[in-house]
């Protein structure tokens, strides 16, 4: 009778290299055999591989959860879904359908969320760029104009002349909250006395109404304190505004930000004790506004939150296509998912997963993506068993930016499903095939490689 | 050069290398794979005979027999 059958190994005995967290555990790995009720079998089976799997409970749970620690704190909250993050229909309209109106930062991205549905005064029109045409549409359709320049101030004044009435705006504000890198190329600055000036042109021009103020301190902020200084500068701020110019400030957007329980390259604290939770960014936002509101006065606080909404919602299934060994002893596996697909890699180190129990000591690894380019790489150190051939992995958290910061090289773009209740799941985005990469490109005649020939 | 021949192996896998100081440890596969290479066979006859051995195909077996001989390289062991 054959002896079961276990992949060779051979670890080096060392010594003099324990630290007090205690040993790399050899033996654990992590499982997942499924998403919600359905069977990563099952879903890879039907849908292919890569798959990028979004689970609809995830999504609302997280959202709730979220509105939630605003809502039980403060009487007067919208949230707005940040297009950019995710922009599929299915998702946007899921965030929709919980009560959220819609945060654009471009022609297409308010295109999308009209044609999902959207009224046009349930969208926030932000961006730096937004065309005089885009600037007309939107505002003739109620939407809510972000100004972020003095140029946008022109622009929307020659709008207001063109359709013969004055137009409600927000003023985009930059400010040194003590975080570091100041995002300060956005919107005017508070601290210089900029955002003053801009709204002293606009009550001199006559033909914009200034009804909110919106600022995004930054991205993956670890620091809850960093909003209440926010908070405390906009208000200040919206008051002076109200005072000076008689405007009445409706509301003050504080953009996003909120952090995933995804762990940034280089950070050596897991996700679960870095990331602060969300009642901690709750609490300091609220307060601020508390301590520094005028009596009576509840402007609506709008909130755009996009990553830490979806993030974790998102996986990607994927599997291994070959394996090999690295000239340092590394083992190195290529899967069938790149870095063109999972655009995050490049400052997220993932949580990895196995489809199926692996018999073997983790050893350190390294996960390269299908594309013929060096920086293809998924995970460049992670301890994983020896997996063989066809064994999945599955990645999260990737439900934010990668299927909108994608690019289609080499291969076409996967299946994208979402996972519902029951066991239910739809096809969200098809995979791609060649018609979709060459629908736009067209080949001139003189070029034709049969008139060539003839 | 060979050098599993210089290795001392035990039973249950704990490997030590004179020429070095150091110590390795390996897996009943890795175990039966270092033995066949003491004995100077090639990685196509260790495959061929762990076949008959293990519950395992040859075409897994093969591929795991060279990732294994490429680890003991880098481990400095062949």
């Amino acid at each position: 009778m054959r002896m079961k059958y276990e992949t060779p190994v051979i670890q080096k005995c060392q010594t003099g290299l324990m630290n007090k967290f205690g040993s790399c555990p050899h033996y654990s790995r992590k499982i997942r055999t499924g998403i919600d009720d359905v069977s990563i079998d099952n879903l890879v089976e039907k849908y292919g591989s890569p798959l990028f799997v979004f689970s609809e409970k995830t999504l609302r749970e997280r959202f709730r959860e979220i509105h939630r620690a605003f809502s039980t704190r403060y009487p007067n909250v919208t949230f707005a879904w940040s297009y950019k993050t995710n922009y599929l229909p299915a998702i946007c309209a899921v965030f929709h359908q919980e009560g959220a109106i819609a945060e654009v930062v471009s022609e297409m991205e308010y295109d999308k969320a009209r044609k999902l549905g959207v009224p046009g005064d349930k969208i926030i029109f932000n961006g730096p760029y937004k065309s005089l045409h885009a600037l007309e549409k939107a505002v003739s359709e109620g939407a809510m104009v972000h100004i972020d320049h003095l140029d946008e101030i022109y622009d929307l004044e020659k709008v207001a002349d063109k359709l013969g009435r004055k137009i409600k705006v927000a003023l985009r504000l930059n400010m040194d909250t003590g975080i570091r890198p100041q995002w300060s190329r956005f919107g005017f600055n508070v601290d210089s006395g900029q955002a003053m000036m801009a709204a002293r042109r606009i009550h001199h021009g006559g033909k914009l109404i200034i009804n909110g103020l919106h600022c995004h301190i930054g991205t993956f902020i670890l620091e809850p304190d960093a909003y209440g200084v926010q908070v405390e500068k906009m208000l200040k701020l919206a008051y002076q505004i109200e005072d000076q110019f008689k405007f009445g400030i409706e509301y003050i957007d504080i953009g996003g930000g909120f952090p995933s329980k995804s762990k940034l390259k280089g950070t050596y604290l897991s996700p679960d004790l870095s990331v602060p939770a969300i009642d901690d960014y709750a609490e300091k936002i609220t307060s601020a506004f508390y301590k520094n509101l005028r009596p009576g006065d509840f402007p609506r606080l709008i909130l755009e939150s996009g990553r830490v909404m979806v993030d974790e919602a998102g996986y990607l299934i994927t599997t291994i296509h070959s394996s090999k060994r690295m000239p340092d002893g590394r083992k190195a596996y290529v899967v069938d998912a790149g870095v063109n697909i999972l655009f995050t890699s490049f400052w997220y180190k993932f949580k990895l997963e196995i489809d199926r129990e692996v018999q073997g000591v983790n050893e350190p690894s390294i996960v390269y993506g299908p594309l013929c380019m060096n920086i293809d790489v998924i995970d460049e150190g992670c301890l994983l068993p020896p997996l063989n051939r066809g064994t999945r992995l599955i990645v999260s958290p990737v439900g934010a930016y990668n299927v909108t910061q994608w690019l289609q090289f080499i291969s076409y773009r996967p299946n994208v499903v979402l996972t519902g209740e029951n066991g239910k799941v739809d096809v969200i985005r098809e995979a791609e095939d060649l018609l979709d990469i060459e629908r736009r490109e067209r080949l001139p005649e003189h070029l034709l490689l049969s008139s060539k020939s003839s | 050069m060979n050098r599993s021949q210089q290795l001392a192996i035990s039973e249950n896998g704990f490997i030590f290398d004179p020429t070095t100081g150091e110590s390795f440890t390996t897996n009943q596969t890795g175990l039966a794979i270092l033995n066949r290479l003491k004995k100077n066979e090639s990685s196509m006859e260790i495959a061929l005979k762990m076949r008959e051995e293990f519950e395992v195909s040859l075409e897994e077996l093969e591929r795991d027999v060279a990732d294994f001989i490429d680890h003991l390289r880098t481990y400095g062991l062949m």
